[in-house]
């Protein structure tokens, strides 16, 4: 790595914040399959993706944390809901089961291409948690194409759902890519090894596989691709009331 | 005193007794003492066992011990009381201690140790069967049952109760167990 001096830290602070926002909402969005999921062994199942996917969030907040002097609780829970920088992708709510597997695919494909991108990076922190993030994003992976393959080759209601759910997700898939505040600097810096829309690019040769395989239409252009990190609806400010309640509850609160 | 607690003081007798206070500590004294705490998720192995121990600094200066650890996941929920359960033991020595987690080389199920897959094993959980670097997991992996020994099993759940593990199923002896999810 490069001497400190030439850290670009304003960049490097919006990866992370994307990156763990995207992490901590979808992982509390498929924590509400606790309890009512399909089958039993998806209720653990998707409660074990969701306590990683947190873990990772709180992994990142962290390093946001430390690389700007701030308090990773705070980042995580005492913002309003505009100033979270997931990307549109996960403003959509649970919904049914077909939503949040395709959901769940179309984010974990794009977040694999990104995370593949960050791997072996100039800044030592973000590398070496990166090469330990896909190591268990591989399992990630496996739960959501096993899922996208049988529901795509169910014909009927199953089929029809994820068709349904891909319609309605598709102009947001893209959104994992929004070009991030001062990107070049992140790519002169060596942090990342490709810019957004290279990364775009790859995740569409990634999945066109088996979106032909599947006879699935692929994913438009996202439909504001300047701004698919911002404007969060109506489902996201439903959720974020939800994983700030209690934070909200007893301010200053010590556990 | 809690159980765990009455074994720590027993263990910090010990080592009191066998090492004398503060004198003639050297990195291996201070693995061999990490040997006696238990992981709080898989009490029948220790955390060398379990290969979280990376790196064990004595500094020359003051002698304080710092003690580097690798999450096996890294949402981990047990990792605060480890560090705890880790810093008490090795408080025993009577030095300052610090112990911090780091992710400067990625735990891999491959670090448990033959002890620890024994352990395992004994307590009924599958050991982790071998990791690979390609993309996809190897479904066909033919992990032993742990109660019958027979290969005839399958992947039932790749997540299972806890981060670490995956729910498989014995079609000989007809009983599910609990498999460490290779990593």
């Amino acid at each position: 790595m490069t001497a400190t001096a030439a850290l670009p830290t304003t960049a490097l602070a919006g990866l992370l914040l994307a990156m763990a926002d995207d992490e901590f909402v979808i992982g509390f969005s498929d924590s509400e399959w606790t309890g009512i999921a399909p089958l039993l062994e998806e209720d653990v199942a998707m409660s074990s993706l969701a306590q990683d996917e947190i873990g990772h969030a709180a992994a990142l907040y962290g390093l946001l944390a430390e690389l700007t002097a701030t308090d990773p609780d705070a980042i995580a829970y005492d913002r309003e809901p505009g100033e979270y920088r997931h990307c549109r992708l996960l403003d959509h709510g649970r919904g049914d089961w077909a939503m949040t597997i395709a959901r769940r695919y179309l984010y974990d494909t794009a977040d694999s291409v990104r995370l593949d991108a960050l791997v072996g990076g100039s800044w030592t922190p973000l590398a070496e948690l990166v090469g330990k993030l896909v190591r268990e994003e591989r399992y990630h992976l496996m739960h959501a194409g096993t899922w996208l393959d049988r529901l795509a080759r169910t014909d009927g209601e199953a089929r029809d759902r994820l068709l349904a759910a891909l319609a309605d997700l598709g102009p947001d898939a893209a959104t994992v890519f929004t070009p991030l505040p001062d990107e070049p600097a992140l790519l002169d810096a060596g942090i990342i090894a490709a810019d957004s829309a290279e990364l775009e690019r790859r995740w569409r040769a990634a999945i066109a596989p088996t979106f032909g395989r599947l006879d699935l239409p692929m994913p438009p252009a996202a439909r504001e691709p300047e701004r698919g990190r911002q404007d969060h609806g109506q489902e996201f400010r439903w959720l974020w009331g939800e994983f700030t309640m209690v934070r909200r509850s007893d301010p200053g609160a010590i556990w | 005193m809690s159980e765990a607690g009455t074994q720590i003081g027993i263990a910090r007798l010990r080592a009191a007794a066998v090492l004398g206070h503060g004198r003639g500590i050297d990195e291996a004294t201070v693995r061999a003492a990490l040997a006696d705490v238990p992981d709080p998720e898989l009490p029948t192995l220790s955390v060398v066992d379990l290969g979280i121990v990376h790196r064990v600094t004595i500094a020359p200066a003051d002698g304080s011990i710092r003690v580097e650890i690798l999450p096996t996941f890294v949402g981990c929920p047990a990792l605060e009381l480890i560090k705890a359960a880790i810093a008490t033991r090795i408080a025993a020595f009577g030095r300052p201690v610090e112990v911090v987690a780091t992710f400067e080389v990625p735990w891999t199920s491959e670090r448990i140790s033959p002890a620890g897959r024994a352990a395992l094993e004994a307590a009924g959980i599958a050991p982790p069967g071998p990791t690979t670097q390609a993309t996809l997991i190897d479904l066909e992996a033919r992990v032993p049952c742990p109660h019958c020994g027979s290969r005839r099993t399958r992947l039932d759940n790749a997540f299972g109760p806890t981060q670490c593990r995956t729910i498989r199923y014995c079609t000989d002896c007809r009983q599910p167990f609990e498999a460490i999810k290779p990593v």
